[in-house]
C-alpha cells in the first residue's frame, strides 16, 4: 500500500488527557488503573477511568449529542492541537474532502442502561428526556466528532468490538487510495459501562486486581476507557519531522468462535502477515510489537503462537494495557498512537503489572521501558467475532 | 467523491416484510405481482451447529439468510469472501434484555446475550457458519448505513480487487426503544459485488456521491417500507436491478448528500 502519514494524533485515557502525559506514564511505567469506583458498580475489579469525563460539557447546540461517550471524544479531540489541525487540513482541502472513520465498541449505551432506571412505573416508558440517535447509537460517535470538527465528507462508525478502531485505519486508507477523500480523520472512541463491566465479568474474563498481560498467573483483563484520534494524509506531503507513517493493514477473521480466539492464533496470524505484506517489510525488519495482550488466559496464549510463528521469539513487545486497561473499541486507535509515540520518541514502552512471565509464551516480553532507535512497529487488535486487525506503523525518512 | 466507484453486481438477497427472497421481491419491484405487507419470517439457519444455532437471534438470522441467497450459486467460495455487515443498530432485543437486567437489582447479565451485543455478532456467526477467514468488517452510518455499507464494498473490491459481499439488515426493537427507534419490522439485503464483470453479473454499477434529494418509490407501500427501515433505503436501486432497467438510482446517504448509482444491466 502506498504510506499514509499520521500528520496529527492524541489519545487521552488513564494515563492522562493528550501525549505528555502518556508518554510519562509509559516511560515510567506506571499504571492508569484503579479500583473501580465507576457509577454505582459493585465490581471487585480495577479499571482506567479517564478523570473528569463527566465535567466536560459539549458545546451549545450538541445537546442532542450528550452522553459520556460523546463528552470523552470531546475532551480528547482538544488535547495536543489535535482539532487545529483538522481545521487547517479542512482550509486545505476543502470539509467534503475528509472523511471520519472511528470505532467504538458500546458509544453511548450507558445512557440507556441509565434511561432504563427511570422507565416509568406501569408503563415502563423511557424519560422523556432520553434522545437515542445522538446518545446512544453507535454512530453517534461519528456523527458528533464530524460535526464538532466541522467536516462533511462521508463518515462511518466501524463497530467490530476489540478491533473497531484498528479497522478504521484499513478501511480509511483504502478510502483515500480509492481518491474517495484527501485525508480522513480516525480514531476510537470507548467509554465505561455496565454493559462491558457486568458482561465480561460474566464470562469470568475480568481480573480483579490490575490486569497481568502475559504473566504466567494472569486472571484477565481490566477495562479502560479511551479516547485516540488520528489525521490521515498522503504522505507526499511536505511532513514535519520524524513524520509517523502508516505502512501496513492486515484484516481477517477466525471463523471459530463468538468470544474466544482461535487456539493457534490463526487469524491473528493471517493479519499480521497481511500488514507485513502490505508495509513490504520482512518480519526481522519489526522492531517492537505492542500485543493485544488482554491478560485473559486464552487471548496471550492464542497471540503469543501467532507472533512466535509469523515474527519470531526474539523481537520485543509488550502489551500496554496494564497501563490503560483494555479499551475495547478504543484499543485499536490507543496502541496505534502509542506505537506512534514510540517511534518519535524511540520509546519501547514495558509492560507493567507482570510480574513473572509465563512460560509457555515464547515471546520477548519488555518488563522494563527503554529507549532505542526504532524504524517499524506493529500493533494487533483482536475483537469478539474473531475479528483481527493488525497495524505496521514507520518513520519517514 | 472525484472517481466513480464501479461494481458489477453478482448476487442479491432480500428478506423484508412481504419479501422473503430476491425472486419474489424482483417479480414485486418489476410490478410483476402486487406488493402484500406480510411480516417479515426469518427462516431458521441450518448452516450453524446446534449450539450456535440456539444462541442466534433475529438480526442474526436475518443477516445470514440474505448473505447465503446472495452467494447461493454454486462455485462462488464463501470461506474466501471479504463481507461488509451494515445495521443502524444491531440487535434490539438483545439490548433491551441486557438493559432490564442491568436496571435489577441482580446485574449478572447472560454471557451468551453480552457476546451477541456486539456489533459485529453477524460478522462473527457468518464466519462460523461459513468458514469465511476474509477480512469481514461492521458498520454503523444510522439511517445511512446501507450506503456507508455500499461505499466500504465499492472501495475495498476496487483496492484489494476481490469481490466483496455486502449485507445490511436492520431488526424491530421491542418496547421501550421501539418508542425512540420505530423500525416497524425486519429487513435485510445483500449484494455480491466484483470488480470486473463475470459471466454471472447482473448489472454494473457505477457510484457518485451527489447534492441530491434520496429517489423515492412510486408505489407507497413500498415507499414506506423504504423510509422507515434503514436498509430497504436500498429499495430503489433494486427495483432497477428487478427491472433489468438502465438508469440512476438515487439512495440516501448522510446530510443533504445521496448516492447517485448508475444502473447498467448485463443482460
Amino acid at each position: 500500500m502506498k504510506p499514509l502519514a499520521l500528520s496529527a494524533f492524541t489519545a487521552s485515557s488513564c494515563l492522562g488527557r493528550g501525549l505528555d502525559p502518556t508518554l510519562a506514564a509509559l516511560a515510567a511505567g506506571r499504571t492508569g488503573l484503579k479500583p473501580c469506583a465507576f457509577e454505582t458498580v459493585t465490581l471487585e475489579t480495577f479499571v482506567g477511568e479517564v478523570a473528569g469525563v463527566d465535567e466536560e460539557r459539549l458545546p451549545a447546540g450538541f445537546e442532542e449529542f450528550e452522553c459520556r461517550n460523546n463528552r470523552l471524544a470531546y475532551l480528547g479531540l482538544r488535547q495536543d492541537g489535535f482539532d487545529e489541525a483538522v481545521r487547517a487540513a479542512a482550509g486545505r482541502l476543502g470539509r467534503a474532502r475528509i472523511g471520519v472513520w472511528l470505532g467504538t465498541s458500546t458509544s453511548g449505551i450507558l445512557e440507556t442502561e441509565l434511561a432504563y432506571r427511570r422507565r416509568a412505573p406501569g408503563t415502563g416508558a423511557l424519560p422523556g428526556d432520553f434522545r437515542y440517535r445522538g446518545a446512544h447509537n453507535t454512530f453517534s460517535v461519528a456523527a458528533f466528532v464530524q460535526r464538532a470538527l466541522r467536516l462533511e465528507g462521508p463518515a462511518a462508525v466501524i463497530s467490530s468490538a476489540c478491533s473497531s478502531s484498528a479497522k478504521v485505519f484499513a478501511s480509511a486508507r483504502r478510502a483515500i487510495e480509492a481518491g474517495m477523500v484527501d485525508a480522513a480523520v480516525v480514531g476510537g472512541v470507548d467509554s465505561l459501562c455496565l454493559t462491558t463491566l457486568y458482561g465480561f465479568h460474566s464470562l469470568q474474563l475480568v481480573a480483579r486486581n490490575p490486569c497481568r498481560p502475559f504473566d504466567a498467573e494472569r486472571e484477565g483483563l481490566s477495562i479502560g476507557e479511551a479516547a485516540a484520534f488520528a489525521l490521515l494524509e498522503p504522505a507526499d506531503r511536505k511532513l514535519s519531522a520524524p513524520a509517523v507513517l502508516l505502512l501496513g493493514t492486515g484484516e481477517s477473521s477466525d471463523a471459530w468462535h463468538m468470544s474466544a480466539p482461535h487456539p493457534e492464533g490463526r487469524g491473528a496470524g493471517a493479519a499480521m502477515r497481511q500488514a507485513l505484506a502490505a508495509a513490504s517489510l520482512d518480519a526481522a525488519q519489526i522492531d517492537y510489537i505492542n500485543f493485544h495482550g488482554t491478560g485473559t488466559a486464552s487471548n496471550d496464549a492464542a497471540e503469543a503462537r501467532a507472533v512466535a510463528a509469523v515474527l519470531g521469539t526474539k523481537v520485543p513487545g509488550s502489551s500496554t494495557k496494564g497501563a490503560t486497561g483494555h479499551t475495547l473499541g478504543a484499543a485499536g486507535a490507543l496502541e496505534a498512537v502509542i506505537c506512534a509515540l514510540a517511534l518519535r520518541q524511540g520509546l519501547l514502552p514495558g509492560g507493567v503489572n507482570t510480574i513473572s512471565l509465563d512460560p509457555q509464551l515464547k515471546v520477548n516480553y519488555l518488563r522494563e521501558s527503554r529507549h532505542a532507535r526504532l524504524d517499524a512497529v506493529m500493533s494487533n487488535s483482536f475483537g469478539f467475532g474473531g475479528s483481527n486487525c493488525s497495524l505496521v506503523l514507520g518513520k519517514a525518512g | 467523491m472525484s472517481a466513480p466507484l464501479t461494481a458489477w453486481v453478482e448476487g442479491v438477497g432480500v428478506l423484508g416484510p412481504g419479501l422473503r427472497n430476491w425472486p419474489t421481491a424482483s417479480s414485486v419491484l418489476a410490478g410483476e405481482v402486487p406488493y402484500e405487507a406480510t411480516p417479515t419470517s426469518i427462516p431458521a439457519l441450518e448452516c450453524l451447529p446446534p449450539a450456535e444455532r440456539r444462541r442466534t437471534g433475529k438480526v442474526v438470522r436475518l443477516a445470514l439468510a440474505v448473505g447465503l441467497e446472495a452467494t447461493a450459486r454454486e462455485g462462488t467460495e464463501r470461506a474466501a469472501l471479504p463481507a461488509v455487515f451494515s445495521s443502524s443498530g444491531g440487535d434490539g432485543e438483545n439490548l433491551h434484555e441486557i438493559c432490564q437486567v442491568l436496571a435489577s437489582a441482580d446485574r449478572q447479565i447472560s454471557p451468551t446475550r453480552f457476546h451477541n451485543s456486539v456489533h459485529n455478532a453477524s460478522s462473527g456467526y457468518w464466519g462460523i457458519a461459513t468458514g469465511a477467514t476474509a477480512p469481514s468488517n461492521a458498520l454503523c452510518a444510522y439511517d445511512a448505513s446501507f450506503a456507508a455499507g455500499l461505499l466500504e464494498a465499492l472501495v475495498q473490491a476496487r483496492i484489494d480487487e476481490t469481490a466483496v459481499l455486502l449485507i445490511a439488515y436492520d431488526v424491530d426493537y421491542p418496547q421501550p426503544i421501539r418508542s425512540v427507534r420505530p423500525i416497524p419490522d425486519a429487513f435485510g439485503v445483500a449484494l455480491l459485488l466484483t470488480p470486473a464483470a463475470r459471466p454471472h453479473s447482473l448489472a454494473r454499477l457505477t457510484v457518485q456521491l451527489c447534492a441530491a434529494p434520496a429517489e423515492r418509490l412510486p408505489d407507497a407501500p413500498l415507499e414506506a417500507l423504504r423510509a422507515q427501515i434503514p436498509a430497504a433505503r436500498s429499495l430503489p436501486l433494486l427495483r432497477r436491478l428487478a427491472r433489468s432497467e438502465a438508469g440512476a438510482a438515487m439512495i440516501e446517504y448522510q446530510g443533504s448528500q445521496s448516492l447517485h448509482i448508475e444502473v447498467s444491466p448485463c443482460h
